[in-house]
């Protein structure tokens, strides 16, 4: 990352379910933090979203699911993301996803689950902490 | 009282007050330390507090209230399969619901089929049921006494083609169609404002909410068509007086279009119906129910001339809050739900589903479902609240709640209606932008604890407690897409056909849809071909994101 450019990152809600409150809200915390937000919108698909990542060259990526069906789609884009040699982006997601299915996905090499009642802060801490190293 | 003591009154209580930010409530009025006699002089209680069950209906619909019948205790009773829903359904009746809200799967709300590729992974998810074809809803309803009990189908944007497999199902079991009772949520004006399942552009989306009314106010007399739904508008951020002034401004707008259709008003509003959510604050939500009914009388009356007193009966099903469950301490959650519970009871709500005290980790085990519905019957048989009717009227808090609450709508109405009604404001941004907010608003205050949630920004735990989750069952979307593909293979291909090309000519045209589409579902054909059919000729919406 060249010194002095904004962090990027893509919000995106994949799947078919339209719960977007925290994906908006999350988005708009992010925005406020100085970071570049993409937000990607509703009933994104895997490669669209795995596209518009790499298309805006962002630093990382926040999947916000409560539909149950993350086990299924944040795997697909980890398995996408790595099809386009693109693995150097951040994954991290949120919503409403159980504790046993958290270790799963991070296994997978999502950096971080957030779950409903996050603070923003913590996840702006998280971005931060993280891009850095 | 004399002036005097009535000056050392106010003064005293001034003394007590408090110029304190702190104190507001979700609408963010400012609550005082102490209201008396003088918060609501101004108000006129000879017309507007008048008897339970006499107009304005502040004081609730029905003069005995829950003396005479108590609420209906509507649990949501679906899961994945059909086959499962309908087990679900009969235990939930014989624990002592009495009445049954049905929930899609997330592909049936977007109009796909269950063997749809963008379906892989949410077949009877978010605790719905997969409906595909006419023989899901035969499966679903199977030995459901659909004559009796009442049933409230969670179905908004593929609201007509669920209504045709209804009746459809009636029809082949010989139930006559004015005998069905029930409720079709059909209210497509909060999906663009909040829940966002919408398919097509709000206008055609409005030309099929209207078949569907007048097709029930044709043939199924007893069946509500719409049931205007603030619940999600709160879910998605709305503070409480903006989920009033919405609902209402949206109900007011069913109600302007269903006269433009040609239905005389006292013909169809009697069976518009409502439903709300409950938010934390307690004499808040209180006021809510109590605004909304006078609001709603005072509007049918006098603006749309209604004559019949059912047309000015804002009728109400409530849902506990799902947003304000926490994922924390999930125990917790159990009490969260019990006071909001009691609140709606007190509002004077006609059904109620409280939510199950696991929903922000998964969708529920059938122990705590059952739980869920415990409390309602606690509520009701051993707590005394349903022995009088509307106990709080006459609280000056609670009165001067509600007519603030009332006030605060007028304000957004002109709004709304400034900018040209409810959908023109739809398609520029205007719900979705004061959602966000309300929403970021409300995170910031719990970060900054302005706001306390017990468990999550004070007396914060950091070990999770571990509860026994639902584990959704990963053999049924092969099962379901399997039996879907067989299905299709199975069936009068020519007819298909033919179905298919006449629901796009009418959908072109302006004759009502819903005896097509019940043709065409009895021919087997599948939900997400119809709407796949519709989106041709009406097209897809997309939002613009506002956050």
């Amino acid at each position: 990352m060249s010194k002095g450019r904004k962090r990027r990152i893509l919000i995106a809600k994949p799947g078919l379910d339209g719960h977007d409150r925290g994906a908006k809200v999350v988005a708009r915390a992010l925005r406020n933090a100085g970071m570049e937000v993409i937000y990607a919108g509703l009933h994104q698909t895997p490669i669209q979203i795995v596209n518009a990542a790499i298309d805006e060259d962002v630093d990382a990526i926040g999947l916000s699911i409560l539909s149950g069906a993350h086990k299924i789609i944040f795997p697909k884009i980890m398995t996408l993301l790595k099809e386009k040699g693109a693995s150097d982006i951040l994954v991290f997601g949120g919503g409403t996803i159980p504790k046993k299915d958290r270790v799963v996905l991070k296994s997978l090499g999502i950096g971080e689950i957030f779950t409903t009642g996050a603070d923003t802060h913590a996840i702006i801490d998280y971005l931060n902490r993280t891009l850095e190293s | 009282m004399n002036n005097q003591k009535g000056t050392e009154t106010i003064e005293n209580r001034e003394k007590g007050s408090t110029n304190d930010d702190s104190f507001k409530n979700l609408s963010g009025f400012k609550i005082k330390a102490l209201y008396g006699p003088e918060d609501i002089s101004q108000r006129d209680h000879e017309t507007e507090l008048d008897l339970p069950g006499e107009y304005p209906f502040t004081r609730g619909i029905h003069k005995t209230m829950y003396r005479q019948r108590p609420w209906t205790i509507r649990q949501l009773g679906s899961l994945d399969s059909p086959a499962k829903a309908n087990e679900r359904i009969k235990q939930l009746l014989q624990m002592g619901a009495t009445g049954i809200s049905l929930c899609l799967d997330m592909p049936t709300i977007m109009g796909r089929d269950s063997d749809d590729p963008l379906a892989e992974g949410e077949v009877g998810s978010c605790g719905g049921v997969a409906i595909d074809s006419i023989e899901d809803m035969r499966n679903l309803l199977e030995g459901i006494p659909i004559d009796e009990i009442s049933i409230n189908f969670v179905s908004n944007s593929q609201s007509a083609v669920i209504l045709a497999m209804f009746v459809a199902v009636a029809e082949e079991r010989g139930v006559p169609l004015e005998r069905l009772t029930g409720t079709m949520q059909n209210d497509i004006l909060k999906e663009y404002q909040a829940q966002k399942s919408y398919y097509f552009p709000p206008r055609p989306s409005m030309r099929l909410t209207i078949d569907t009314l007048g097709f029930c106010n044709k043939h199924l007399p007893r069946f509500n068509p719409i049931s205007i739904s603030g619940y999600h508008l709160a879910s998605a951020g709305a503070t409480p007086v903006q989920e009033v002034a919405f609902t209402l401004a949206n109900g007011f707008t069913y109600v302007e279009e269903g006269i433009r259709a040609g239905l005389s008003v006292d013909s169809f509003a009697p069976r518009l119906s409502f439903f709300f959510k409950v938010h934390n604050d307690f004499f808040e939500n209180i006021a809510k129910y109590r605004a909304a009914r006078r609001i709603w009388a005072k509007t049918m009356r006098e603006r749309f001339d209604a004559k019949d007193r059912r047309s000015c009966l804002f009728r109400v099903h409530t849902q506990t809050s799902g947003s304000s469950l926490t994922a924390h301490q999930a125990e917790n959650n159990i009490i969260r739900v019990t006071i909001q519970a009691l609140s709606a009871v007190l509002g004077g709500t006609q059904s109620l589903h409280t939510n199950a005290f696991d929903e922000a980790l998964s969708i529920p085990t059938p122990k705590s479902e059952k739980l869920a519905l415990r409390t309602q019957q606690i509520i009701a048989k051993e707590s005394g609240v349903i022995n009088t009717v509307d106990p709080l009227a006459g609280s000056y808090y609670v009165e001067a709640l509600t007519n603030q609450m009332e006030d605060e709508c007028y304000k957004y109405f002109k709004e709304i209606e400034n900018l040209g009604g409810v959908i023109s404001a739809i398609e520029k941004g205007y719900f979705a932008k004061i959602i966000a907010d309300s929403a970021f608003s409300y995170q910031r205050k719990i970060e900054k604890g302005e706001r306390i949630v017990v468990g999550l920004n004070e007396f914060f735990e950091e070990e999770e407690t571990d509860i026994e989750l639902r584990e959704a069952d990963p053999e049924f979307e092969r099962e379901k897409v399997s039996d879907l593909v067989e299905l299709k293979e199975n069936r009068d291909q020519a007819l298909v056909k033919v179905c298919l090309n006449e629901i796009g000519e009418v959908c072109q045209g302006s004759d009502n849809i819903i005896p097509y589409l019940i043709k065409a579902v009895k021919s087997y054909v599948t939900l997400g071909e119809i709407i796949g059919v519709m989106k041709e000729i009406f097209g897809e919406y997309r939002e613009e994101s506002i956050y």
